[in-house]
């Protein structure tokens, strides 16, 4: 396999011709430049395995880092959005909340029941991270920079994905709790039923590139047209998609308002109700990593990945625009997550498979549409196709249900 | 005994660990998982096949595997409906308790 | 421990995912808990998803991962839950005369094991890697292999609906209609 081997020759540099400009590819690839020297260090014969190791090392330091900092993050958002402040007294406006969390953590008693199955207890955290980090191999993180290049990467990004299905189960299983049980079913048969569009939607974005690849899908998405860059959500099934790909991404990654399988008012934790102390941070860890895998995927998809949004912005180092987008994309999660109540399960059930899974496939005749149409005509086709069956299938669902118009009572 | 010997002797052991089990266990559920094991013992032939064999352009071996990796999947999704079905019937999932056609 | 060279890197990740893959397969078969059952199942092809890996089918291998752990190991799962005894463990994990059954698929394995390795056309060495593009795959499959696929389309669709209407309550129970 190819994929230990760390390629010396760097690929797509950034064509520059005027001096200052030498600084800033340097600035662009210092990370990359910075791995090649350390392997050199080592004798040749470990490189490959060094190159691997510090690859993987950088992946989970920054990746655990940002989960540390989206903590934070969200807890004040939300705290915001709610009209109250967020944590704020460990550290200057609560920002060292995190390692207050952290060591919490750590040092809490593990508790296990008796009864539960011990093997199947210890290992369901375990096989919800490890897929987790995994899926964050293929991302393109900056130019050059994705730890491995696979020719069927998202294939393995969806492929892992499933995987953390199984860890829900274990976890909702071993715990011989009938309240984990049941929000166990309900956490798998949500992440299944939601899987569907996000993976029919992301099909859009690989029909227009023509490959699996995510670094070919963000070549594909590299041209400027004048200041406009040609990434895919600017076009009306690209926009389309990444709407129904984002909405995916909040159902597979259980957060509100999709998290019923957790929901505290509803079924006290869900799946994870019996674990406690690190266990319980090691799902915490898994379910955010998961949250910023998918975000990142979606950035590759739709947003250009680390392209910058205007091409005389290109100066600045293709990583900063992907954490800068990455970071948007979580506050737009946090954001949904403060303002929209819960989804009922049945609601949740019929949004995605009599919503957004015709919505996915319409998506998808819209971006075949627009491959072989010409000029004006495509935007106008397209967009009333994706428009005109987002405003049938919205009608037509509400039809079915009846609500009265709500009356207000205020106090004098 | 190269390489391809070493799969196909995993490939065939794998075929008589789900034959086996397939024709043993007293639960249907553990029946049908036998009987994916064959199946997979069967995909990993082909595979081995392809690619130590005479034509691995023709990638014949990896479009069999595709087409069988999802005519398994719905065919193990039709046969838990029917195993669901039955145990509605005779609330159990036994196959040596679903005998009211014999003799 | 770490040789570096191909070959030999290759023969001991050949050699832990061979002996995981059967070592789970047995443990699929034997178990008397079934959810354990079914977990040694997700093993077992994960386990050869790895092994499709090393011998370089990518598409094939991660889409045994998508395919098979991710969809038919949790339809199992959920086949099992749904069809509980009250009270499990009290009787014997195989039917009668099983013995039989062990000994057939003995001697089966000893059939086909000889015939491997007592084969004379099987002398091919080391093969370079054949490449095998998703492009080339998709190719395949829309020029050479096109109705298969679309026959393929049909029979999944008429599988889910079958399932569908198989597995579902009966109308005279009272019972809202329709299970997934």
């Amino acid at each position: 396999m190819q994929c230990f081997a760390s390629s010396i020759s760097r690929p797509g540099g950034v064509a520059r011709d005027s001096g200052g400009a030498a600084v800033m590819e340097m600035m662009d690839q210092i990370f990359v430049d910075l791995k090649h020297w350390l392997v050199s260090l080592a004798p040749a014969q470990w490189q490959p395995l060094i190159s691997a190791l510090i690859s993987v090392a950088a992946i989970i330091a920054v990746f655990a880092s940002l989960f540390a900092v989206t903590t934070i993050l969200e807890r004040k958002g939300l705290g915001r959005i709610q009209n109250r402040y967020g944590p704020n007294r460990v550290g200057p406006f609560g920002l060292l909340q995190p390692a207050a969390d952290g060591l919490k953590a750590l040092t809490k008693e593990d508790i296990v029941p008796r009864s539960a199955d011990q093997v199947l207890h210890f290992l369901a955290p375990l096989v919800l991270v490890v897929p987790a980090f995994l899926a964050l191999a293929v991302l393109p993180v900056g130019r050059n920079m994705a730890v491995v290049d696979l020719d069927a990467g998202l294939l393995f990004f969806f492929a892992v994905g499933a995987a953390t299905e199984l860890s829900v189960f274990m976890a909702g299983w071993s715990s011989r709790n009938k309240y984990s049980l049941l929000g166990a079913m309900r956490a798998i048969a949500q992440m299944i039923s939601y899987e569907v569009p996000l993976i029919l939607s992301g099909v859009c974005a690989i029909m227009m590139a023509g490959s699996l690849s995510p670094e070919k899908i963000i070549e594909a998405q590299s041209a400027y047209s004048g200041w406009v860059p040609h990434w895919n959500v600017f076009t009306p099934w690209g926009l389309a998609g990444f709407i129904v790909f984002l909405i995916a991404a909040a159902a597979e990654s259980n957060r509100a308002p999709f998290d019923l399988p957790e929901g505290e008012s509803e079924i006290i934790a869900g799946y994870y109700i019996e674990y406690s102390g690190f266990k319980f941070a090691l799902f915490f860890l898994g379910e955010y990593i998961g949250m910023f895998a998918v975000s990142g995927l979606a950035i590759t998809l739709f947003l250009g990945g680390w392209h910058a949004p205007a091409s005389f912005l290109e100066w600045i180092p293709s990583y900063i625009w992907f954490f800068a987008k990455l970071l948007g994309i979580i506050a737009l999660f946090i954001w949904v997550r403060g303002t929209l109540p819960r989804l009922r399960m049945d609601q949740l059930m019929s949004f995605a498979w009599k919503f957004m899974l015709p919505m996915a496939l319409v998506n998808i005749l819209a971006a075949g549409i627009w491959r072989f149409t010409p000029g004006i005509t495509r935007w106008i086709v397209c967009t009333t196709l994706v428009a005109g069956s987002y405003v049938l299938l919205a009608r037509g669902l509400a039809a079915h249900s009846s609500v009265a118009k709500r009356k207000y009572r205020y106090a004098e | 005994m190269t390489p391809l010997h070493g799969y196909l002797l995993i490939s065939a052991m794998l075929f008589a660990i789900g034959l086996g089990g397939a024709i043993t266990r007293r639960n249907a559920i553990i029946v049908l998982i036998g009987i994916e094991l064959m199946l997979n013992a069967a995909n990993l032939n082909f595979i081995a096949f392809w690619r130590f064999g005479p034509n691995p352009e023709a990638l014949t071996g990896i479009v069999f595997v595709i087409f069988s990796i999802a005519v398994a999947a719905a065919e193990a999704a039709v046969g838990l409906g029917l195993i669901i079905s039955i145990y509605r019937h005779y609330k159990t999932a036994n196959v040596d308790q679903i005998d009211s056609m014999k003799g | 421990m770490f040789k570096g060279s191909p070959k030999s890197v290759m023969t001991v990740a050949f050699v832990i995912l061979g002996v995981l893959t059967l070592s789970s397969g047995i443990a699929a078969m034997m178990q008397r808990n079934l959810v354990h059952c079914a977990l040694s199942l997700s093993i077992t092809l994960a386990g050869l998803a790895g092994l499709y890996l090393q011998l370089d089918a990518q598409f094939v291998g991660f889409a045994q991962i998508l395919i098979y752990v991710g969809a038919v190991a949790i339809l199992i799962v959920f086949a099992i839950l749904l069809t509980r005894e009250n009270e499990p463990g009290s009787q014997s994990r195989y039917i009668s005369n099983g013995y039989l059954g062990f000994g057939l698929a003995l001697a089966l394995f000893a059939v086909i094991g000889g015939a491997i390795v007592s084969s004379k056309t099987l002398g091919r060495g080391q093969v370079p890697a054949p490449e095998a593009t998703v492009r080339q795959l998709g190719d395949q499959l829309m020029t050479r292999y096109v109705l298969p696929l679309e026959v393929l389309g049909l029979l999944l669709t008429v599988a889910l609906i079958g399932a569908v209407i198989i597995a579902m309550q009966e109308k005279e129970s009272k019972s809202p209609g329709g299970t997934k």
